[in-house]
């Protein structure tokens, strides 16, 4: 077969490199960046042995037949993400204050920090994305039957999850502090109030008093980007060392194969 | 293997055969050290958690100041109509600690209840019963009417329509040199009788004011 003749390229791209040991004895740049770079990763392995737990995490078997369906748990992990990445971001420009700074750090973000607009645009539709994904991650299990022995942990940490997501949903509500943001959190803290017995307090607590007053809304902003972020990461932190361990499971329309041994038995 | 010690069980350390034990002790210097670990671990834990906690719930407990505000001259308010009034309900806060109320003077021809014979004007709440939207008086109609959920009172303030749950709140108000001043907010049940004020969405007749109690940051 005639070969097809060289494409013009630069000249310092022509030559293939030669595999280590087989060129004149020079030894090029980029093999010295490469050895330094193993370098640096052999000196982190041999003082913490992580690459052992990595390989753990990363190189398990899955059952024949996984899906698309899979990858739901993972994209709610990257809709977390995206919320704590574009709130860390946001909480540089906003002011937790009631009398009309709250409002305004919010207006100077949308309209002329430098992708403002953007980056609350990731947070606040990406909220409503990371609730989707959940409970589209949440019907997979269902369906999946993946929730049953020995998984039921996980769907209980993953129940709390959920909760905690809803949590910073109606707390985040409230930071743009304009109209709707008020009277949904009015509304919603005294729904909250309908429980019998510990209702009341329960309003009392979030509002931090008997009625809407100077700290609620700073008590809403250290829940909503402190406290419930926090138990959130260690909760997906359990959650996926659980899926690591337990390993995931095959999809309900696929059969165990038979032993070879039985099938010839059988025919 | 059974030995003397096993069928005569003592809780000195000598007599289990425990190396290094002095006569009479009855814990062993490990666990009296572990214990202490663990047990100074605990201390060190709880020396701030408690306080964060206390502090985080006591709102909870903590009762708000009473405060009158003024509303308007005694001659602003006629006794079959309402007129309504911006109050100041957290100050420090701007529009957001601000909250309109329904003020007209006392009628004996309409206010018949038998429990609110003191109070010379009557101030209702704008705060729903049902869940804390804002209610509109519609002269025209003679009724309040939320926008949320549909809630409708009656002149009165007692819900005729809706899913609102008791009547209207109503303020406290007195004269004073010819100035009409609103106070604190109180709650009434279906009969107009006087209760600690709840938040919306609690009822107060039958077991509803035993579910939702007072609560000590705004009891009186």
């Amino acid at each position: 077969m005639p070969k097809l003749p060289a494409p013009p390229v630069p000249k310092p791209l022509q030559a293939p490199p030669p595999r280590p040991g087989e060129g004149n004895g020079t030894v090029r740049p980029h093999e010295h960046a490469a050895h330094g770079g193993i370098a640096v990763v052999d000196w982190v392995d041999e003082r913490t042995s992580l690459s052992g737990a990595a390989r753990w995490l990363m190189f398990r078997k899955v059952p024949k037949g996984t899906n698309w369906f899979y990858t739901l748990g993972s994209a709610t992990m990257f809709a977390f993400l995206n919320q704590a990445v574009t709130g860390v971001f946001l909480a540089m420009y906003y002011r937790p204050d009631p009398s009309g700074g709250a409002y305004e750090s919010v207006r100077y973000v949308t309209n002329d920090v430098f992708l403002g607009q953007f980056v609350r645009g990731m947070h606040k539709w990406g909220s409503t994305v990371m609730v989707v994904l959940v409970f589209l991650h949440m019907g997979r299990t269902f369906f999946f039957g993946a929730y049953k022995y020995p998984r039921e942990l996980n769907w209980v940490i993953g129940v709390v999850l959920l909760i905690l997501t809803m949590v910073m949903s109606f707390t985040g509500y409230l930071l743009p502090f304009d109209q709707r943001a008020y009277w949904a959190t009015i509304v919603g803290v005294n729904i909250n109030g309908t429980g019998p017995l510990l209702g009341p307090y329960l309003s009392d607590f979030l509002r931090g008093g008997p009625e809407f007053g100077a700290t609620t809304l700073s008590r809403f902003y250290a829940i909503h980007m402190l406290l419930v972020p926090g138990l959130i990461a260690a909760l997906i932190g359990a959650h996926l060392y659980l899926v690591a361990k337990l390993g995931t499971t095959a999809p309900p329309w696929s059969k165990a194969e038979k032993d070879p041994e039985l099938r010839e038995s059988e025919v | 293997m059974p030995s003397q010690h096993d069928k005569h069980p003592s809780k000195y350390t000598l007599d289990r055969r425990i190396p290094g034990a002095f006569e009479g002790e009855t814990v062993t210097r490990r666990r009296f050290m572990t214990g202490t670990a663990h047990g100074a671990g605990a201390i060190a834990a709880l020396s701030f958690t408690l306080p964060a906690l206390g502090f985080a719930i006591g709102p909870i407990f903590k009762s708000t100041p009473h405060r009158w505000e003024t509303a308007g001259p005694t001659e602003l308010f006629p006794d079959n109509n309402y007129i309504p009034v911006v109050i100041t309900l957290t100050p420090g806060i701007g529009e957001a600690g601000k909250t309109l109320v329904y003020v007209r003077r006392k009628n004996p021809a309409i206010d018949t209840d038998r429990y609110d014979r003191t109070m010379p004007y009557i101030a209702i709440t704008s705060r729903c019963a049902h869940l804390g939207c804002p209610v509109r008086w519609v002269d025209a109609a003679e009724r309040f009417i939320c926008p949320c959920h549909g809630g409708v009172y009656d002149l009165l303030g007692r819900p005729v329509g809706g899913p609102p749950v008791r009547p209207l709140d109503r303020f406290y108000t007195r004269v004073v040199d010819g100035e009409v001043q609103i106070g604190s907010r109180f709650s009434v049940n279906s009969e107009l009788r006087r209760f600690s004020p709840r938040d919306p969405g609690e009822p107060l007749d039958g077991i509803g004011q035993y579910a939702y109690p007072s609560r000590p940051s705004i009891r009186r």
